[in-house]
């Protein structure tokens, strides 16, 4: 792995495009002719926009943030597969340079065959080859990201994907967060809803009257609304 | 004084079984040690996460730990084993459909691998005359007993595994829907996804592993190296839980709990727990059963032991496959991956004497013995492998 590790420490002056010469090389590089998998480096390092990239995630709002932060950045070839069946012989037609794949889909397994050698397949090199970069695969683990690069590609603009997935992961995080206290709250006025309901029924009170006898109770027991309501609906279940 | 902390990842499998014991039945405590056991989903995270530290010790596939000593397949970093969790516990399930058509190729009994793999040869010569797709069959890591475990049984055949029938690795939890669904036609798995084929109706045992190696090391406790020389008094204080616990399990008369204990926690009935710790399975789906004590094996005589024996083998499994080279440096580095040495020190023991039966350590049902100081000889004797050597004689 010794020849990996150097051509993933390459570095190169700032500033430059790649040149018709260097697209050659890194197409060569695509073929993946090299079994080993630890051919030479394309010294280019632009983002690229013919990046092919594919998303393996069983979420499909998920994927679709991360496609769209994806593309944002510049990225236009962008594939989802939501589903494990045939997940290899997709991932071998679509071809892809980077992979990214949830963490937590057993089909994470099924990936790793990719990095064995074999005659029909090309060898992919994983990303985490180089062990100085434990911060990056940390944050990758943290975020529930992992990423696999297919053929030989620059560090530096791998590294900007996972960033950028990482980030998307965590927005997507903090939008789940919020769906779920909406979804709770949403619970919690139907649970009151019906203990109000119960209340009108049993004591002949109004709405009003029920909602500030729960309130009422609520406070002189200091709990919530919602306990007080599902205690109500509980012991009404029980006097059924 | 406070408990010491430990992360252990595992995958939801009965041979977990040591592990699970000494978390959740009070081996651990006694210890001193407070566990947090981590469910994962796939074995590739649980390498990584022992890898970067995540874990502080992982339930693991015996050749990943192998793996990641010697850098194939991912990042180089030295794992070793101190304990070994189970020998054996997969077996081969095939669809009925397949089972019923090696039935009508076989030469004497399908219960003996030899009938079955040549079956399977015929089948595979039927198939290729017919243009019919290959067979394909699932295993769960490029780095298994089950990959091996499929390779060498059909090899025995004659069937070449990587030019003749397709091998996918699926999860697990894949198994059983995909064999359902016709998207493979037999597997390799360990318990219990041999026992919920067989009970959905969609599959039969074929061989236990047992049948195929006698004793083959599947699950090891693994843990980085410099954590081991960094924690020497915890590392041996979980040797000894484990020891323990592993002693619990394989005492019958803790049946009861212990398959409860186990199936709460991969979720699965504790019937199916019973059935693999003490090697009582029905192998298809009409009913039938198959008994054999050495089905998996969690504690008990040399089991525990890491043997040097067994990691000396599954390198020559990587190597006749293709997976790793050949070199005095990488054998090295292999067998030096199972450490017996840590073992015998944390529990008080002398080094065994002798080595239990078979006396190759192994037990393969074809071929020489093998020796694991001259696995380059031992491979010559097959023919089927993946360097692609000259033709050096036939084992059949």
């Amino acid at each position: 792995m010794t020849g990996l590790r150097e051509r993933l420490a390459f570095k190169r002056p700032s500033g430059f495009g790649r040149s018709a010469a260097e697209n050659s090389v890194l197409a060569e590089m695509r073929k993946g002719s090299d079994q080993s998998g630890h051919g030479s480096s394309p010294p280019g390092g632009q983002r690229d926009s013919t990046l092919k990239i594919a998303i393996v995630d069983e979420s499909p709002v998920r994927a679709a943030i991360l496609e769209d932060g994806l593309r944002e950045a510049g990225f236009l070839q962008v594939e989802r597969i939501a589903e494990h069946r045939n997940l290899l012989a997709r991932i071998y037609a679509l071809d892809p340079d980077v992979i990214l794949i949830d963490l937590e889909s057993p089909s994470r397994d099924m990936l790793e065959q990719m990095f064995q050698m074999s005659r029909a397949v090309k060898r992919p090199v994983a990303m985490f080859v180089d062990q100085s970069d434990r911060a990056s695969i940390q944050a990758a683990v943290d975020a529930g990201v992992s990423a696999y690069i297919v053929g030989g590609l620059r560090k530096e603009r791998i590294t900007s994907i996972l960033d950028l997935c990482i980030s998307r992961f965590n927005a997507f995080s903090r939008l789940q967060a919020e769906l779920d206290r909406a979804k709770d709250a949403l619970d919690e006025r139907k649970v009151i809803d019906r203990a109000k309901g119960v209340l009108m029924k049993a004591k002949k009170l109004s709405e009003e009257e029920a909602y500030a006898l729960l309130r009422k109770t609520a406070m002189n027991e200091n709990k919530k609304i919602v306990d007080i309501a599902q205690s109500v609906l509980t012991a009404s279940e029980l006097f059924k | 004084m406070s408990a010491d902390k430990l992360r252990i990842g595992f995958i939801p499998l009965v041979d977990a079984a040591a592990l699970i014991v000494a978390v959740d039945c009070g081996f651990a405590a006694t210890e001193n040690l407070d566990i947090d056991l981590v469910r994962e989903v796939s074995w590739s995270n649980v390498r990584d996460k022992l890898n970067i530290g995540l874990f502080d010790a992982a339930h693991m596939l015996s050749p990943v730990a192998i793996a990641s000593s010697l850098g194939i397949g991912h990042v180089r970093v030295p794992v070793i084993v101190p304990f070994n969790l189970c020998l054996n516990g997969n077996a081969v399930t095939v669809s009925p459909k397949l089972y019923s058509s090696l039935q009508g190729l076989a030469d004497g009994n399908l219960a003996d691998p030899v009938v079955s793999a040549r079956a399977m040869a015929r089948l595979v010569e039927e198939r290729k005359k017919s243009n019919a797709e290959p067979l394909t069959f699932g295993m769960t890591f490029p780095f298994s007993n089950h990959n091996y475990q499929l390779r060498f049984w059909m090899a025995a055949g004659g069937i070449d595994p990587d030019e003749d029938v397709r091998l996918v690795v699926l999860p697990p939890p894949y198994m059983v829907e995909s064999l359902t669904s016709g998207h493979v036609d037999g597997f390799c798995v360990g318990a219990p996804w041999n026992s919920v084929a067989v009970d959905s109706g969609v599959g039969r045992i074929l061989h236990f592993g047992c049948e195929l190696m006698a004793r083959a090391s599947e699950k090891v406790l693994a843990v980085r190296e410099p954590w081991a020389n960094e924690n020497r008094d915890v590392l041996a204080a979980l040797i000894r839980a484990l020891s323990a616990a592993a002693a619990y399990v394989e005492d019958k008369n803790n049946l009861a709990i212990v398959s409860e204990t186990v199936a709460k926690r991969i979720g699965v009935s504790a019937d199916l727990v019973v059935r693999s710790l003490t090697g009582n399975l029905k192998i298809a789906p009409e009913g039938a059963i198959r008994a054999d004590n050495r089905y998996m094996l969690i504690g008990g005589s040399g089991v525990n032991r890491p043997d040097p024996v067994q990691a000396a083998w599954l390198y020559a499994q990587m190597v006749r496959w293709g997976q790793a080279i050949l070199t005095d440096e990488l054998y090295a580095v292999a067998q030096s991956a199972f450490r017996p040495d840590l073992y015998d020190a944390a529990l008080g023991l002398a080094p065994p004497p002798d080595k239990g039966t078979p006396h190759d350590g192994i037990g393969a049902f074809v071929g020489p013995k093998f020796d694991p100081a001259a696995i380059a000889s031992h491979l010559d004797a097959w023919r089927i492998r993946r360097p692609g050597r000259p033709h050096l004689s036939v084992v059949h």
